[in-house]
């Protein structure tokens, strides 16, 4: 294989790193603002009084068993066996699903107690770290779907096994990420 | 609400500046598309330029966006000195404030993200690979994505100029004034979408250099042995992708305050206009270095190869670049020593700040030591080397003292400052890409640049800095303050108009530089480069065939030495056939990353007027083509060995021809 | 600290003759001219740290000619050496070189930034007059808590008595500078920022806003009157008998935007207004609670740095 083969499986994954810690910079700029804005509730309401530990509680679990699933999916990948791979990919979906259905939820209901991004400082920040990570895990379903689709299409070939690669470090990155919005985010403003 | 905000009021039809511009530019577009129609070069320009994933074309493609923005940069440039010199006492001026504001907004963000960063990309582009001996970039498809995301940025900020307004805040529109309460229209929006989507593009260019410098060289090149333009490139990139996220961060955060009236910075409803200005800092600090790295690495090429002599202290500049980059992340609060941190915080920063002169002046002495004892060739790029380490001494010795918080309470904000960043951009950045352009040149497109005109180019260039700026460096002692659309006092006007004058031979020495440009390829039969090595360089890029074919080396070079090809030529062993040829492997071409971005630009735009439907269609056709680019598994083929003899061959001839 | 405070002419022995002849004459230059105790410190600051740097900048782009010069290809007299690159002497001192100029530096920062901190009283005999400065859209608000009188778009201090300024911004930052009198400091929505200034002796200084704050921003200047102690008290009693007071209703016609407003005198300030003006924002950054407290505090414990 020549210096400059374009297949070369471990380019992707260091510039799939670089790309995750440029990312990580993107949400540690929104944790600082955070932390520098969590205390201008402008009078209004809280984390205290805003948050439901156990309901976040819940969504953590579902994330943290998706980030288990897709090791499982992971594994499967490796022993080659397609039918295992793609059970656990579609586990790992709907368990991406459901995190992101609940955080809508929340969201959903913090708008209608009046307690919108617009509310202040705080619950601006609030909304557009927690947004943002939304945001990172739906794309991250997206593209578990396009996988889940080109899987039954190629089969696990060199590409596909390595931008499931990828994925799984978005993945894990974005499990990572989202236990850092609970310790911060949800825990520090409960107590 | 089928186009939200946006109605005819938008057009400034009644700006004679600017409709007159808007003409002028819609009937060049129409002559463009009329030539380009009659000499059949329609397909010839999809085929082989927008879809190319070649990295010179890239390259290429990015230094010609910094020349048209160039233009457009300068225009605001000389409107700014004009006004200036002029608008004193009673009379006006020929720009009112409204106007004059954007147009010196537009100016810092054209010049630093559209003509800089292209200059800077453009040229890591053309040389990193070449000087890896690799035969292309990490990921060549997003190297175009990265490309034409900076290009689509760049059109949404001409667009701003006939559809709406740009923003009249400054070039880092610091809150409150940037906020919806106070900046109403959609210039703000026009500029947080252009860097967003520029933004992004530089941020993928940054990856893909990383990795390329990281895992691309030639076998036995270790990073000790890797030519120094390419350290700074990699550095750079380094920075790049560490601070430009940052950037996003903290555009998408004051975009949400003007969307969906968010207060992270807003005066009202609890926000912190500080902390943007720290995080807009925590990028804009390291984005200077950003750009000035690659030049120092290219004045180290160039002054090696015309002093005739190796770089002298190639370790010394490796590190020297390496804790720049580390040093430029300490230092972002010198931008507001005047926002009453305290004298610990401010002393602090200012020394960390003066810290990095250190490197800096054990550079500049590098190549002094590099031009000792050595045979210099008073070549236009060693011209350009020269000016600058003059030009930038004077730049370092003002910018370490805007460092001492008790100068800078009273430079800061003066023209003064502006003055020391005109004089380390132009003198540092302009003329590095300016005697990097003229450098390579000849290894893109096989002829050398007229050097008369490039000449030429350098004199207008430098006593156009010296005329325009020395007289700011007058005015901020004077106490003259930046950004004044008129002033009371009569006796800053001389010193204006002597700086519309150096303006003016700015202006000369681009002209000088279209000039060189045109008669260049005018005269390019005599300019031809037939040996590959017009300079008798020292590294690899100038082993191979100039232009170089579009698979760069027909065989992987194997490292032995920091300045393998001068060994080589020492040795004997330079420009030797290989025995066979090999089938090599390389990259289609694809259309996906013009297509994304224009889906950008759509979403940009239409996020700017709240044209809700626009922007769902630009998202989604933006993920679309990216997930159907993904399906394509026909992404690369094989050139056939036979065809790179063929080619490798017409070269050797050549060189037969050039040096019997 | 001795470094700043010993005579000024001493400092400028340390700047080269041509840029110490280049000063002379040029008197008119604001920033070289200064008025005020703290401008002349500022000012020898400046040069003292540009003389320290113009030690290497000079030599190096002598050398930088003398080199191109010298070692020109068709100077065929000048010694070639094609190979050398590495003296291990000569990197040794230019890594010293400029550590040992940043050491000097560095230490000039430190004390000079402590000692020129703009929070820091000036040391006097007499009790510093405190201004209250407001920057508006587009104009400055001066209101003088000892005299109860406020102006706009032009200042009034006594000479040789050290000034405090206390300062805040009602929507834009602004940034306060009068240059010959010493350095600037922003004024803030929702903040306070403190300056400390003195002028030596009467005279009329040109002070403007330096960080731009939009439309408006160009004519956003003011004169600053620095009086003797009988023209001072003079001045006082003129104010005093302003036709207009700055109540509440004064003050909101002043909050409107406006460009180039003419200097006018102001009568009777409403007790507390400045505060007022910061704690209208502040509410903002604090916690229910906290917003509760402040309401029933004196507000001038609010706003403090940190």
């Amino acid at each position: 294989m020549s210096a400059a083969h374009h297949d070369d499986g471990s380019k992707t994954t260091l510039g799939f790193w670089i790309y995750l810690m440029s990312d990580c910079l993107i949400f540690a700029s929104l944790f600082a603002t955070f932390a520098v804005l969590a205390g201008n509730v402008v009078g209004g309401p809280e984390g205290r009084e805003l948050f439901d530990l156990s309901y976040v509680g819940w969504e953590t679990l579902l994330l943290l068993v998706s980030s288990a699933t897709f090791g499982f999916a992971m594994l499967a990948m490796e022993r080659e066996d397609r039918r295992a791979l793609r059970q656990w990919l579609v586990l790992t979906w709907l368990l991406g699903a459901g995190f992101i259905a609940m955080e809508v939820h929340e969201f959903a209901a913090l708008i209608a107690e009046g307690a919108g991004p617009q509310r202040s400082a705080f619950l601006s920040a609030y909304f557009t770290l927690v947004g943002t990570h939304g945001l990172h895990v739906t794309a991250g379903l997206l593209w578990l779907a396009v996988m889940i689709h080109q899987l039954s299409v190629f089969g696990i070939d060199a590409m596909v096994r390595r931008r499931l690669a990828c994925l799984s470090l978005f993945w894990h990155f974005l499990d990572l990420v989202w236990i850092c919005v609970f310790t911060f985010v949800y825990l520090r403003g409960a107590v | 609400m089928f186009l939200g905000k946006l109605t005819l009021d938008a057009i400034p039809w009644h700006e004679p500046i600017i409709m007159g511009t808007g003409v002028a530019v819609a009937l060049g577009g129409l002559a463009m598309v009329a030539l380009l129609t009659h000499f059949r070069l329609r397909t010839y320009l999809w085929r082989e330029w927008i879809t190319s994933v070649d990295h010179k074309k890239v390259g290429v493609m990015y230094f010609i966006l910094g020349l048209v923005m160039l233009l457009r940069g300068f225009a605001d440039a000389i409107m700014m000195r004009a006004q200036q010199a002029m608008a004193v006492g009673a009379n006006p001026g020929f720009l009112p404030p409204h106007h004059y504001d954007q147009i010196f907004t537009a100016h810092g963000v054209i010049m630093i993200f559209f003509v800089a960063t292209p200059f800077i990309l453009g040229l890591m582009n053309v040389v990193v690979p070449l000087q890896l001996g690799a035969r292309d970039v990490a990921y060549p498809f997003v190297n175009s994505l990265g490309f034409w995301l900076s290009a689509f940025g760049a059109v949404l900020v001409m667009v701003s100029m006939w559809v709406g307004d740009f923003a009249a805040t400054g070039w880092v529109a610091y809150p409150p004034l940037s906020e919806m309460g106070y900046s109403p229209t959609t210039g703000v929006d026009y500029y947080i979408w252009s860097l967003q989507i520029s933004g992004l593009g530089t941020t993928l260019a940054g990856i893909n250099f990383v990795v390329t410098i990281l895992k691309m060289r030639a076998p036995g090149m270790d990073l000790m042995k890797m030519p120094v333009f390419c350290w700074t490139s990699l550095i750079t990139n380094i920075l790049i992708v560490a601070i430009f996220p940052v950037l996003t961060a903290t555009l998408a955060m004051l975009s949400v305050d003007r969307i969906f009236d968010m207060h992270f910075f807003t005066n009202e409803g609890g926000g912190n206009a500080m902390m943007y200005i720290n995080l807009i800092w925590v990028w804009g600090h390291p984005e200077v270095y950003v750009l000035v790295l690659p030049a120092f690495g290219v004045y180290s090429e160039v002054i090696a190869t015309f002093s005739r002599k190796p770089l002298f202290g190639y370790s010394s500049m490796v590190y020297a670049t390496s804790s720049i980059g580390l040093l430029s992340f300490l230092v972002w609060l010198h931008h507001f020593f005047t926002m009453g941190s305290g004298a610990n915080v401010n002393a602090f920063f200012g020394i960390t700040t003066s810290i990095i002169s250190i490197p800096t002046g054990v550079k500049l002495f590098n190549w002094l030591f590099t031009m000792f004892r050595g045979r210099i060739q008073l070549h236009s790029c060693t011209l350009w080397t020269i000016g600058f380490m003059v030009t930038f001494a004077v730049g370092g010795m003002t910018g370490v003292l805007l460092a001492v918080p008790g100068a800078d309470f009273m430079l800061h904000n003066s023209l003064f400052l502006v003055a020391h960043f005109h004089n380390v951009i132009i003198g540092g950045v302009v003329y590095g890409c300016l005697a990097g352009m003229t450098f390579w040149f000849p290894k893109v497109f096989g002829f050398t640049l007229n050097e008369f005109w490039g000449k030429l180019a350098f004199w207008f260039w430098l006593i156009g800095y010296w005329l325009a700026f020395t007289p700011l460096y007058v005015l901020g002692l004077m106490g003259m303050t930046r950004r004044m659309n008129h002033y009371e006092d009569l006796s800053w006007q001389p010193w204006l108009l002597v700086a519309l004058v150096g303006a003016v031979f700015v202006g000369l020495g681009i002209l000088a530089i279209l000039v060189q440009l045109a008669v260049s390829i005018r005269d390019r039969a005599q300019n031809r480069d037939t040996t590959g090595d017009p300079w008798n360089a020292r590294s690899l890029e100038w082993s191979t065939a100039s232009p170089a074919p579009f698979y760069n080396f027909a065989h992987v070079p194997t490292i032995t030495s920091l300045e393998q090809h001068w060994e080589d030529k020492e040795t004997g062993r330079a420009w030797v056939p290989p025995a066979a040829y090999e089938d090599i492997h390389m990259p289609r071409n694809t259309g996906a990353g013009f297509i994304i971005s224009a889906f950008a630009f759509v979403l940009g735009f239409a996020v700017i007027w709240n044209i809700w439907w626009l922007a769902a269609l630009g998202l989604f056709g933006m993920i679309g083509t990216f997930i159907a680019r993904s399906y394509d598994r026909d992404t690369d083929y094989w050139v056939p060995a036979a065809q790179v003899e063929q080619i490798e061959k017409a070269r050797y001839a050549l060189m037969q021809e050039a040096r019997p | 600290m001795p470094i700043l405070s010993r005579p000024s002419a001493r400092w400028c022995l340390l700047a080269p003759v041509p840029l110490l002849s280049l000063l002379s004459g040029c008197a008119p230059w604001a920033l070289l001219d200064p008025k005020g105790h703290i401008a002349t410190q500022e000012r020898d600051l400046i040069l003292l740290s540009t003389g320290l740097m113009l030690l290497v900048v000079i030599p190096v782009i002598g050398l930088t000619l003398w080199f191109a010069w010298r070692y020109r290809e068709t100077n065929e007299r000048a010694v070639y050496r094609p190979k050398w690159a590495h003296s291990m002497t000569i990197e040794l001192v230019v890594w010293t070189i400029p550590c040992a100029i940043i050491i000097a530096l560095g230490s000039i920062i430190w004390v000079s930034t402590h000692q020129l901190d703009p929070y820091k009283p000036l040391k006097s005999a007499q009790k510093p007059f405190e201004v209250e400065v407001v920057a508006l859209n587009w104009k400055w608000l001066f209101i003088y808590p000892e005299l109860g009188v406020a102006s706009v778009n032009e200042l009034t201090i006594p000479a040789g008595r050290p000034v405090h300024f206390r300062l805040t911004a009602e929507r834009m930052m602004n940034s306060f500078f009068i240059p010959r009198l010493g350095g600037q400091i922003y004024a803030m929505t929702g903040m306070q920022t403190q300056l400390n200034l003195i002028a030596d002796a009467p005279g009329n200084f040109d002070g403007r806003s330096a960080a731009f704050s939009g439309e408006g921003f160009s004519d956003m200047h003011f004169k600053t009157r620095a009086l003797g102690q009988s023209d001072f008290t003079a001045w006082a009693a003129q104010a005093a008998k302003a036709p207009k007071p700055l109540d509440l209703a004064a003050y909101n016609a002043l909050r409107r935007p406006s460009t180039a407003t003419p200097p006018a005198l102001y009568a009777h300030v409403e007790p507390g207004l400045f505060d007022r003006t910061i704690n209208t924002f502040m509410i903002g950054r604090m916690s229910a609670q906290e917003a509760k407290r402040a309401l029933c505090l004196p507000p001038a414990t609010m706003g403090e740095r940190n």
